[in-house]
Parts: C-alpha cells; structure tokens; sequence
C-alpha cells in the first residue's frame, strides 16, 4: 500500500495539541492529538473565519478554534451546533505509533481554500 | 438486552426538557412512553399570551413536534389521560376521548403533571364563557369569544390575569379586570409600584374594579355568562369571564396513587418521591423543601438534576431557586425579586418619581439585599438579582446601589440602555452586529429560555460581552414571567455543577497541583475539561502553588502558548518589552532591523507605550515580547515626569520602571495595567488602571480597580503613601491579593466589586504583617521566573508548535 505517506510519530505531536503539515499545493492539514491518543486530521482552516485550527485547544474529541473559540469535532470536521460549518477532513493511519496520511488526498483535497488576509491593501 | 421502560404522565415543558436532557446524555436507556392529556405535542406555554394577543400563532409555540418523539422513538399518547396506576403491579391506566382504554407497564414512572387553575366555587362557574387560562383550549376559546363578544371581565389581576386581559383587549374586547386586593400583582408588587402598573394599564384602555368580591356569574336563557355580580349588589356586564387566581399543582393522580402530597407531590433533592423510589415528580406538580415552582428555569433545572439520576449517573442535586418576576407585557417594565416588600427588621432604599414612570425599592437587611422592585427603568434587574442571590453584603456599595451596575457597557449600541425602547432593527451586539429583532425571532422560533442560549444562537453578547444587559432584557421582555433564576452559584462551565471559589478552595485545602488531580477530585463530567475550564484550573494551579504546580501549556490560550498575539489571517504580532514606555537608539535600531529581516507588514505604536509589530509568521516568532497578549501584567504606562516635566512633581518614569521590572513576569486572573503619572494632571491616565499611581507633592496616591475598555471605571482612591518602596510595597499586596483571591477572566474591577473595597483595605492597608506577607508571596512566586522567549524550556513553551512537518514525499 503505497498510497500511506509517513509523517511523523504520535510522540511528534504534543498531547492536546497539534502538528502542521505543509503541502506541495493547498493549505496545511493540522495533525491533532487527543489526550487518548488519537490522531485526527482536518484541514487547518476553521470553516467560520478560516483561523488556523492547529492552533486551538484540544479538549475531547474536538478542537476550540484560536479566533472565536467555535468548537470543530475532529472526527467530522463539523462544528456544533448551533453553528454550521465543516472543515475538510483527511484520512489517518497509525501503525504501532506512526502516523501517515493518504498521499492522493494530500495531493487532491481541498487545494482551493484561502486564509483570510489582514494588514494594509497590497497594490498591485 | 431488553431495555427498561420508563412512562411519563405528563406532555409538558418540565417532563419532555427531563427528556430531552436524558436523551442526550443515555440515548439508548430506556423504552419511553408519554401520555398527554392534551391533544398537542410539547409547546411553549408562557408563550399562549402572546398568541391570544395575535403576536404568534399556535404552531410558532411549538417546542417539540411529532416528528421529534418519533425520531427518539418515544410512544406518545396525545389527548390520553391516565387514570389510574397501580403501583403494586408497575401499571399506569388510561383512556382517550373516544373512550377507548390501555395498559402500559413501567419500570420508572415520571409524573409532570402540572398544575391545574384554581376555579372560584362561585354559583354559575359552570355556565358557557367562563374559562380558565391555562392552555391550548382556554386560548382558543377566548380567541374565538373575542371574535364574537364584547365584553370580558378577568378575576384576577396577577401576572397570567392581566396577560389575558391584555391579550383579550389587543382582540378588540373591553376588559374589566377584577381584583381582590388593593393592588396589582399583590405577590410580585408593593403598592406603589402595583398602582402605577394599574395606572398605566388604565390609560391604554383596560378597566379596574380593586378590592372587589365576586358573589356570582349570571347566565341568560341559552346557559352563557351574561354578567358577574358582587357582594355589594352591583353587576358588571360579561360575555366571557377568565378566571385567573391561581394555580394548584396537579396531584389528583398522585394522590389517588397515596403518594405523599403536600402542596404537591413531595420528592427529594434527585426528584424522588418519598413515597416510591420508583417514581419521580418533576415540574410545577412536585413540592421540592416545600416549593412548588412555577416558573420554567427552576423546573429545566429540575429536569436536568432527574434526567442525570435516571441515566444512573448518580451526580447532582436539585437544591433549590430563587425566582424574580417580569411581566410580558409590551412596553410595560417591571421587575421584582425576593423580599420586596420588607418589614419591621429590613430597611429600604428608594426612588419614587411616579411622574416619569419610574420608582425603584430596593429592601436590606443586615447590609444584604434581601429584596428589589423595580418599576419602568430594569435595566439593573439582573444585576440585582445577581446580589441578591450571592447574599453579599452591599454595605460598601449603599450610597451607589440606587443608581446600579449597570452591566452594561458605554460601547457598540448607541449608548442605549432600554431594551424596550429600541427598535427592531437597531443593533444591539455591536460586535456581532445582531439586531434586537434578530434576537427577538430566535428566542420565539428555537425557544430560547437562558442568556446562553441567546449567546449560543445569535451570537449577540457573546464577544465583549458590553451588550450582556440589554439581551438579557430583551430576553426578559420575551420570555415574560419565564425567565428566571438559576441555582445560586454560577457553574465554573458545563463540565462542572461547582463554581469558580468552590475550585480554588478545592486546590487550596487538598493540595490540588495537577488539573487531573482537579478533575478527578471534583467529580468533572468530562475527560479533559473544555476551554473554558481549562486555563481557569491551570491559572488556579500555578497562582495557588507557585513552582509546585507545572504550568500546562496545552490549557492555555494560544497567545499565552506561543507567546505572541494571533492575528485574523493566522500571523503574529509582537510586541518589544519597553520598560515603562522608555527606548534608546540602540533598542530602535535593533527593531528596525528585525522589521527588516523578517519584511514585517504593519508596525504601530500601541495605547500601552510601545511598538507592535504585526504579521509575523509563526515560524519566525523569536523576539523577546512584552507579554502584550497574556492575562499578565501589560505595560506600566508613565508621563514624563519630574525629570524633565515643568509641572512635575515626581519621578513618575523612574516608578514605572521600577513597577515593570519588578512585576513583568506576573500572570493574573486576568490582563493587569498599570500607570504612573507625576503630578496631578495625570498625564498617564492613571485613573482607569488596575492599580494607577499619581504623584503629588507630598508622595504618591494609589488608585485601584480602574478599567479603561469595554465599560470605563474610573479606580478607586486607595491610599496615599510617602515614598516608592511604600508604592511597590502596596500595589504588590493588592495585586497579589487579587491573584489569590480574584476568579479566573475577573478584572480588578469586578474583583474589588465582588469582595469589597472595605475587605481589600483591611487585608493591604490596615494589617502590615499582612501586607508584608502578600508582598512577599509575589516576590516569592515571581523570583526566577522564566523569560519564555530567552528561557523557553523552563517556561515550558513547546518548541514544536513552530516547526511546519515538511511536505511529505509522495511515493508514487
């Protein structure tokens, strides 16, 4: 099976939190670690105003995003109710404690998506 | 595994909440069947004034339609009523309108039967038009009399009694409100406020006959109400009567069943009968320490505390509301809690100017606020209820107390403070950008009953939080007589029933230094806790155990993570350390370079006198910051001075500098700041600081509990002292008593407002061992305290959160 891609270990990633993993195209995929020790991977973009989700709290199975605190569930990637809203989700393997994601979905899914920008208006 | 059934005799608000919350946390426990009485799913009842008065209709007032009990697979017998339940074989009986009978057999047995209306054993009670308010058929009956008839009369003038005559009126009746006492809502007014509510009823049309006694309702040949008459012999002509006195908890089949009664079905803290441990009363129909509630926000917390004793969870208890009162009438704001009234032992502060529509009474006893009532202005409703629940004593807040909070902040809404007098499209969260209408539709279509939920929905109050008041009056306003009390502490978050003192004194007594050890100890519902909970514990833990308790990182808001103050677009901005606004070339140069080489997009200077830089990423974050984005200090922001100043009169920058060396690294409940300024003019702003300092001739004045931001408090004078080892020695004991004592995300400000000013002086100012002791614990807790930007694994600042994983190479 060579559509698994290495990552990292689960130990690389610190305990109710995350890890950021770059790609060629589209934005970072957060790698989240729960206090059981799963691993969780969803695209780093909170749906309601595109704050980086790596960067929240983890508490359960879900993560507080670092700008307006929505809370997103790592399984599915939705937010809770009464807020709407889903972050693009991304397979995750861990054999023993290596975690790997699925190199096709890395390369294919959700490229489009933009952060939000701040600071001055750039002229071009 | 064959499931256990569990029946419930009842189809109301309290009974199916009890559900919903059971649902929620054992979906698969139990086998439930419901029998209702009436031939409706659940709705919302407070709501039936506000439909007979034409603002919504029935099907708006739903809470739970059929669909919902299906989809829980939840048998629901509509328009059932039971009869009879034999208790020996576990047997609840009962029968429809069309005469038709059934059996079903229980495990457990919930009884939410309500209360029924109290009829008055007048002679003609029976005939046609006479009515109860209670439900459904009551309003519909009165919508279609409205239609057809003329005149109404409505004996009662309490709150459901002067909801229906309003209601009745909009219809195009003319309304004669009957009443027993000499004023008003008798229960929930004093007289004064009672006679301006009639007063004002009157001039939009509505009819009073006070102190009157109704002998008898008369019919004409077809058996329909044709007048009431009363005991002085005069009649009043009526095509429909209301009968509004009162309700009764509904314990027919309670007693029937011999359950112990006692103005209600009697149950114990889980909601237990005494009787049979088998079945529970929940609702206005259960006498919990002898109250039977009436109000919805007790009974959901009722139903709360049963449905987590049903799922055999075993954790809390029901101990117990205090309830205040609003009447849902438009444009009519009035507000009453607790002991209103007073009497011989309580003493009263009030402001009555009827001219204007406006009278407030506030009752104390023993320096305690025991009682309000306020009439035309509730703006502080809550705020005193607030006290008046905490039971704190007021003692130091006597001669403002009139005047009120208010929680409500001077930012984001215009300035306005009356919720019912703005207009629908006016905005009301200035943050959110919610309009009152807005709140106003979410709290009738979702059936919103708590400021959380409101918060939760709309948004409206849930940033800043300065617009808190006025949602919750326009939630008053709503919601009506509904909208009540919640247990007496506020729970820390929903992973808790125990508040923000009860968890410090927990750490404090047992040794707490671990938030597992916190969880476990207290009984936390969940696993790891929540954001909410989380940074509290962690801030309790290390301000409670200095160098004992492991600061965690992962509790711990990103900013005070990374040491940096995340942006919008997922960048930084760091802020220098500039001691007490102070710079030099070398300093300048050395941030201009960085600007440079990291091609940092914005610089600006901040309000707390230093240079922000904004947008770095996070991978380049390794500057020394100035804690500008931790509940820690901020900046001592100072004037000139007597060094160079020709007004000065003190060395206001040496101070500060002094003040930020010694106090930078000092984390707090919340953010703390601070303000040196050296003369009078007070040129710092010292004045809406945590702790402000102003210096005159003689030495230093030391203000505390300042706020400049969402709601501006100007601090309070303090003391005055000679010299700045006396400033430093003070302000240290004072911050420090806050860090010991203050709740977590509490500003100086409320933190003074909660304990007292008096109980601050007595423990800084008047007891110098103390004050020694409180000094020393912060240079104790302070000394060698890490610079997580030089000293990062001392400060335990996770390296790598700032290292991106590459990007993996795809084996193809």
């Amino acid at each position: 099976m060579t559509d698994w891609t290495y990552i990292c270990t689960i130990d690389d990633i610190p305990t109710q939190g995350a890890r950021r993993v770059a790609r060629a195209q589209g934005l970072e995929v957060a790698l989240f670690r729960t206090a059981a020790d799963e691993v969780f991977a969803l695209l780093d973009r909170c749906p309601h105003k595109g704050g980086p989700l790596s960067q929240g709290m983890v508490f359960g199975r879900s993560v507080a995003c670092p700008l307006h605190n929505w809370t997103i569930g790592l399984c599915d990637g939705q937010a809770l109710a009464p807020d709407v809203g889903c972050a693009p989700r991304f397979q995750v393997r861990v054999a023993g404690r290596a975690v790997y994601l699925h190199a096709q979905e890395l390369a294919s899914h959700a490229l489009h998506e933009t952060r939000p920008l701040a600071g001055p208006a750039v002229c071009t | 595994m064959k499931r256990s059934r569990l029946v419930m005799v009842g189809n109301g608000m309290a009974g199916v909440r009890t559900l919903e919350e059971l649902l929620k946390i054992a979906p698969d426990l139990y086998e439930i069947t419901v029998f209702g009485a009436e031939p409706h799913p659940n709705y919302n009842r407070i709501l039936l004034s506000p439909v007979l008065a034409g603002e919504q209709t029935l099907e708006q007032i739903v809470l739970n339609d059929w669909s919902w009990y299906q989809q829980h697979g939840i048998t629901l017998h509509a328009g059932c009523t039971v009869t009879q339940v034999d208790r020996s074989r576990r047997m609840v009986h009962a029968s429809n309108a069309a005469g038709e009978t059934m059996a079903v057999p229980y495990d457990r047995l919930i009884l939410a039967t309500g209360s029924n209306p109290f009829m008055l054993p007048l002679p003609g009670k029976d005939l046609a038009g006479v009515l109860a308010y209670r439900d459904i058929a009551d309003t519909q009956a009165m919508i279609a009399a409205a239609a057809r008839y003329r005149h109404a009369v409505v004996i009662g003038g309490g709150l459901l009694g002067l909801e229906a005559a309003n209601g009745l009126m909009k219809r195009g009746m003319q309304v004669t409100v009957v009443h027993a006492a000499e004023w008003l809502m008798e229960r929930q007014l004093d007289p004064v406020a009672g006679h301006m509510l009639q007063k004002a009823l009157q001039e939009r049309g509505m009819q009073f006959l006070m102190q009157a006694q109704t002998s008898a309702l008369l019919g004409n040949e077809d058996g329909r109400v044709r007048a009431v008459r009363f005991k002085d012999g005069s009649e009043v002509p009526a095509d429909l009567v209301v009968m509004a006195v009162g309700i009764r908890p509904n314990t027919g089949l309670a007693e029937s069943m011999h359950l112990h009664v006692n103005r209600g079905i009697v149950v114990n803290d889980t909601m237990q009968t005494t009787t049979d441990a088998r079945i529970y009363a929940v609702g206005e129909c259960a006498a919990h320490r002898g109250v039977a509630y009436g109000l919805v926000a007790p009974l959901f917390e009722q139903g709360k505390v049963l449905a987590n004793h049903l799922a055999e969870f075993g954790i809390g208890r029901y101990q117990g509301s205090q309830t205040s009162t609003k009447l849902k009438v438009t444009g009519i704001d009035l507000f009453s809690a607790g002991d209103f009234m007073g009497g011989a032992d309580t003493e009263e502060i009030l402001l009555s100017d009827p001219g204007s529509g406006q009278y407030k009474k506030l009752v104390l006893k023993d320096d305690k606020l025991v009682g309000a009532c306020l009439y035309g202005n509730t703006v502080d409703g809550s705020w005193y209820f607030k006290l008046l629940r905490e039971g704190r004593s007021v003692a130091d807040l006597r001669d403002r107390l009139m005047f009120g909070e208010s929680n409500i902040g001077e930012g984001g809404h215009a300035g306005q403070n009356q919720a019912a007098a703005m207009p629908d499209e006016a905005e009301v969260c200035g943050c959110n950008g919610v309009t009152k209408g807005s709140i106003c539709q979410a709290i009738k279509e979702k059936g919103l009953f708590t400021l959380d939920e409101v918060r939760r929905h709309t948004k409206a109050s849930a940033s800043c939080g300065s617009c808190t008041g006025l949602v919750e009056q326009i939630l008053m306003a709503t919601v009506g007589g509904a909208y009540a009390a919640t247990t007496k502490t506020k729970p820390l978050c929903a992973c808790t029933e125990h508040g923000h003192q009860a968890v410090r004194d927990a750490i404090r007594a047992n040794h707490l230094i671990s938030k597992e050890e916190v969880f476990a100890f207290m009984e936390w519902k969940t696993p790891d806790g929540c954001p909410g909970c989380r940074p509290a514990i962690n801030y309790y833990l290390i301000s409670t155990w200095p160098k004992e308790a492991l600061n965690d990182p992962q509790s711990r808001a990103i900013n005070e993570r990374s040491h940096a103050n995340i942006q919008k677009d997922g960048t930084y901005s760091v802020v220098p350390r500039m001691w007490a606004g102070g710079t030099t070339a070398a300093e300048l140069r050395r941030i201009a370079d960085v600007v440079d080489k990291y091609q940092i997009p914005s610089v600006k200077v901040t309000g707390g006198q230093r240079i922000d830089l904004l947008g770095v990423k996070k991978e380049n974050l390794g500057m020394p910051s100035g804690l500008a984005y931790a509940k820690a200090l901020r900046t001592v922001k100072t004037c000139v001075g007597s060094e160079w100043c020709r007004f000065g009169t003190q060395d206001s920058t040496q101070l500060g500098q002094q003040l930020e060396r010694a106090l930078w690294a000092m984390y707090a409940p919340h953010k703390v700041k601070m303000a040196v300024s050296g003369c009078p003019r007070n040129c710092a702003e010292s004045g809406i600081k945590d702790v402000g300092v102003i210096g005159v001739d003689s030495g230093w004045e030391i203000y505390v509990g300042g706020n400049g931001g969402i709601k501006t408090e100007v601090a309070q004078f303090f003391t005055k002292v000679k010299t700045a080892e006396e400033v430093l020695e003070v302000s240290g004991a004072f911050l420090q008593l806050y860090r010991e004592e203050g709740w977590y995300l509490e500003r100086t400000v409320h933190y003074v407002a909660r304990v007292g000013l008096d109980h601050v002086k007595k423990k800084v100012l008047e007891d110098a061992a103390q004050r020694q002791a409180l000094w020393a614990r912060l240079q104790a807790a302070l000394d060698g305290a890490p610079d997580p930007w030089f000293e990062g694994e001392k400060a335990r600042v996770d390296a790598r959160q700032f290292i991106p994983i590459p990007t993996p190479i795809t084996a193809v």
